[in-house]
C-alpha cells in the first residue's frame, strides 16, 4: 500500500491532546500515599502539623505542576497510515503506529478513571513487550469515537464511516462466572491454607498469624473473587469491525479484535467442569503478546457450554468445522512415555485447521489455521527416540495457545512436518490482505478472511 | 553420525554442515574450563583438605572432559541446514533432536551474532526471528562469508515472500 503522505489533506489530523483530567487520574496514587503518611506521622515528634502542612503545600502542587507539564507535551495525530505519538518533557520521544499493522484495540477503564469519566485507548501492535501504544487517558466519548476512527482506517474504509454496529453473540450469566470458579481444584487448592490459618489462629489465640498471611489471602482473592470481578458481565458480540469483547466489574475492559487477527485457538476443559459440561475458551493475539500473564486479554469466553464455544469459535475462525476434523490418536506404545495423558493425545488436520488434542482430566483442544502457523518444528527427546516417537509442534505468537502433536510415530511426524509446511504455504497464499474490508475501488482478490463475509 | 541413523532430517536434500571452527571453539571453552576447575579447586582441595580430594576433583573433571570431547564432535556434525525454495530447515542434536522448518515469509528480521570468542574462531550465529517466540530459528557455527549469504539471502526471500500475521 502506498504511504500516500504528499496528500496531507485527507491523512493529517490536528495534533490532539489528552483528556485535561490526565495528571490528578494518573497520579491520585502519589496524592493518596502522601496523605497516608500525613496521617500517619501527624503524632510523631518531628513531625508537626505545620511541617506537615507546609511539605504538603510544596509537594503536591509541584507533582501537579510536573504532570500538567508533561500533559502539555504528549500529543498524539493521525498521519496517513499513522499514528503518531509525541511526548517527554526533556527528552522527546516521537512514536509511529503503523495503523495497518493494528492486532486489536482496547478501551480499559480502571475505577479510579471511571471515576473521572476517563478511558485509557490501548493500541495492540504485533511485537515485542512494549509494543503496544497507550493513550491515557482520554474522555470516555472521545476514546470511543477515536477508536471507530482508527478501525475505520485500519480496514481501509473512510474515517468518519462512525462507530460499527454490534450484533451481541455471547452473554456469560453471572451464575455461570461463579459456578466455574466453584468448580475449580485452584479455587479450593487456594483457598485450603487460607482456611487453615484462620482456624489455626483462632484455635491458638494467635491473631498475628492472620496478619503474616496476607499474601496467602491475595492469593485466594485472586483465584476467587478477583476471577468473577474480572469476568464479571462477560458480552461477546460482533461487528463489522472486528470480535468486542466487553468484561469487568471494577475495572472494565472493552477489546476490539478486527477480523483475521485471531492466530490460534485453545478449548480448555478442567477436570471438574465436566459435570455441567462446561468450557473456557482462550486465543492467540499477537498483539497481546506473552505480557498478559493473568489472562486479562487472551480470554475469549470464561465459561460456556461446549455447543456454544464451538459455534463461537465458527464465528472467530470463519467456514471452520473443528468438529467435522478427524482427530487420529497417538500409538499404543506412547504409554510408555505418559503412562496417564498418552491416551489423550490427538491431532488432526482438514484443509484449513490444525487440530491437537491433550490432557486427560484437563481436557485441551487446539486448533490453529495452516495460515497461521508461524514455523513447525519437530523436537524427539532420548525417551522418545527409543521408543520411536516424535513430537510435532506448530508454532504460533506468544501467547497462551500452544499447538503440538505429542508422541507421534516418528515416520508419521516426518510425514506431519512436510505435509504441514505445504498445507501452511498454500494457506498463506490464500489467506487475506492486511486490510480486512478492500475499498470498493480496489479490483484485487480482497478474499479477507474476515467476519462481516459469513455474516453475509 | 551415520546417514541411516538420521531419520529426522529428509536425506533428498542439499544439506549443509556447519563449520568445524564450532568444535574447536567449544572443544577450548571446555579444556579451559576443566583445567581451570582441576587446578583451582583440586589445588584448593588438596593443598587444604586432603590430598585425596583434591586427586578426586582433578579425576572428575578429567572424565567431564573425556566425555564432552566426543560429545561436542557430535553435536557439531548434528547441525545441518537446508534451503528449499520456501521455507528453510534447520535441524541440530544429538540426545534431544530438533528439526525447524520457517518459511521464509514468516521471517520479521534476521541477526547475524559474532561475540568475541566466536569472532577468534572466524564463526557467526544466524538467527531468524519469526512472530512467535518459540521457532527457535538459529544456525551456529557458520563462517562469516556464509552467514553474510545466508542473511541477504533470506533477507531478500522475506521480502520477496512476505506474509502478512
Amino acid at each position: 500500500m502506498s504511504t500516500g503522505d504528499e496528500r496531507p489533506v485527507e491523512g493529517a489530523g490536528e495534533p490532539r491532546r489528552l483528556h485535561p483530567l490526565t495528571p490528578p487520574a494518573r497520579g491520585w496514587v502519589v496524592i493518596a500515599a502522601c496523605l497516608g503518611v500525613v496521617v500517619h506521622n501527624v503524632n510523631s515528634g518531628w513531625a508537626t502539623p505545620s511541617r506537615l502542612v507546609i511539605g504538603l503545600g510544596v509537594v503536591v502542587p509541584l507533582a501537579f505542576g510536573y504532570g500538567y507539564v508533561s500533559w502539555w507535551f504528549t500529543t498524539f495525530r493521525i498521519e496517513g497510515d499513522d499514528l503518531r505519538l509525541d511526548s517527554g518533557v526533556l527528552f522527546r520521544r516521537t512514536r509511529h503506529v503503523r495503523l495497518s499493522r493494528l492486532q486489536a484495540v482496547d478501551i480499559v477503564r480502571p475505577l479510579a478513571a471511571r471515576l473521572f469519566g476517563l478511558a485509557e485507548l490501548q493500541l495492540q501492535v504485533a511485537g515485542g513487550d512494549k509494543a503496544e501504544a497507550s493513550l491515557s487517558y482520554l474522555g470516555e466519548a472521545d476514546a470511543q469515537k477515536l477508536r471507530a476512527e482508527l478501525l475505520a482506517r485500519a480496514a481501509g474504509v473512510r474515517p468518519d464511516a462512525g462507530e460499527a454496529p454490534e450484533q451481541t453473540l455471547v452473554s456469560v450469566p453471572l451464575s455461570a462466572v461463579v459456578g466455574s470458579v466453584l468448580l475449580s481444584v485452584g479455587t479450593w487448592a487456594a483457598l485450603a491454607p487460607s482456611v487453615a490459618v484462620v482456624i489455626l489462629a483462632f484455635a491458638l489465640h494467635e491473631l498475628a498469624f492472620v496478619f503474616g498471611s496476607v499474601p496467602l489471602f491475595l492469593a485466594a482473592w485472586q483465584f476467587t473473587a478477583g476471577r468473577v470481578i474480572r469476568n464479571f458481565d462477560f458480552t461477546v458480540a460482533r461487528s463489522p469491525d472486528g470480535l468486542r469483547l466487553r468484561h469487568g466489574l471494577l475495572e472494565q475492559r472493552h477489546q476490539t479484535v478486527p477480523p483475521g487477527r485471531v492466530q490460534a485457538v485453545r478449548i480448555v476443559q478442567p477436570w471438574l467442569w465436566r459435570l455441567r459440561g462446561w468450557v473456557r475458551v482462550e486465543i492467540n493475539v499477537a498483539g497481546y503478546g506473552g505480557k498478559d500473564a493473568d489472562n486479562k486479554e487472551t480470554i475469549l469466553l470464561p465459561v460456556a457450554p461446549r455447543a456454544v464455544a464451538h459455534g463461537l469459535l465458527g464465528q472467530v475462525l470463519p467456514g471452520i468445522d473443528v468438529d467435522a476434523v478427524e482427530l487420529i490418536p497417538a500409538p499404543r506404545r506412547a504409554r510408555w512415555h505418559d503412562p496417564v495423558g498418552w491416551s489423550a493425545y490427538a491431532y488432526g488436520a482438514d484443509a484449513e485447521v490444525f487440530v491437537a488434542r491433550s490432557g486427560r482430566f484437563h481436557r485441551v483442544l487446539d486448533v490453529i489455521p495452516h495460515a497461521k502457523v508461524q514455523s513447525v518444528r519437530r523436537t524427539q527427546g532420548p525417551w522418545e527416540r527409543r521408543l520411536g516417537l516424535a513430537t510435532v509442534h506448530l508454532d504460533s505468537t506468544p501467547g497462551p495457545v500452544h499447538v503440538k502433536a505429542a508422541r507421534r510415530d516418528a515416520a508419521e511426524a516426518h510425514t506431519m512436518v512436510a505435509e504441514q509446511a505445504e498445507r501452511s504455504r498454500t494457506g498463506r497464499r490464500e489467506a487475506g490482505a492486511e486490510r480486512w474490508i478492500a475499498p470498493a475501488s480496489d479490483s484485487s482478490s480482497g478474499s479477507a478472511s474476515s467476519l462481516d463475509e459469513g455474516a453475509g | 553420525m551415520k546417514p541411516a541413523d538420521d531419520a529426522l532430517t529428509p536425506p533428498d536434500l542439499d544439506w549443509r554442515a556447519v563449520s568445524e571452527q564450532l568444535y574447536r571453539m567449544r572443544r577450548a571453552l571446555l579444556l579451559a574450563g576443566c583445567v581451570l576447575l582441576a587446578v583451582v579447586v583440586g589445588g584448593l582441595l588438596g593443598r587444604f583438605v586432603a590430598w585425596w580430594a583434591g586427586a578426586v576433583v582433578v579425576l572428575a573433571c578429567a572424565g567431564a572432559g573425556a566425555w564432552g570431547l566426543p560429545a561436542i564432535r557430535r553435536n557439531q556434525r548434528s547441525w545441518r541446514y537446508a534451503e528449499r525454495a520456501d521455507d528453510l530447515l534447520i535441524a541440530h542434536g544429538v540426545l534431544f533432536r530438533r528439526l525447524v522448518v520457517v518459511p521464509y515469509g514468516r521471517m520479521q528480521f534476521v541477526d547475524v551474532e559474532a561475540g568475541p570468542l566466536e569472532r577468534r574462531f572466524g564463526i557467526a550465529t544466524v538467527t531468524l526471528h519469526t512472530a512467535s517466540a518459540s521457532s527457535d530459528a538459529v544456525v551456529r557455527g557458520l563462517p562469516p562469508a556464509e552467514a553474510a549469504r545466508l542473511r541477504d539471502r533470506l533477507a531478500a526471500l522475506g521480502e520477496a515472500r512476505s506474509a502478512g500475521l
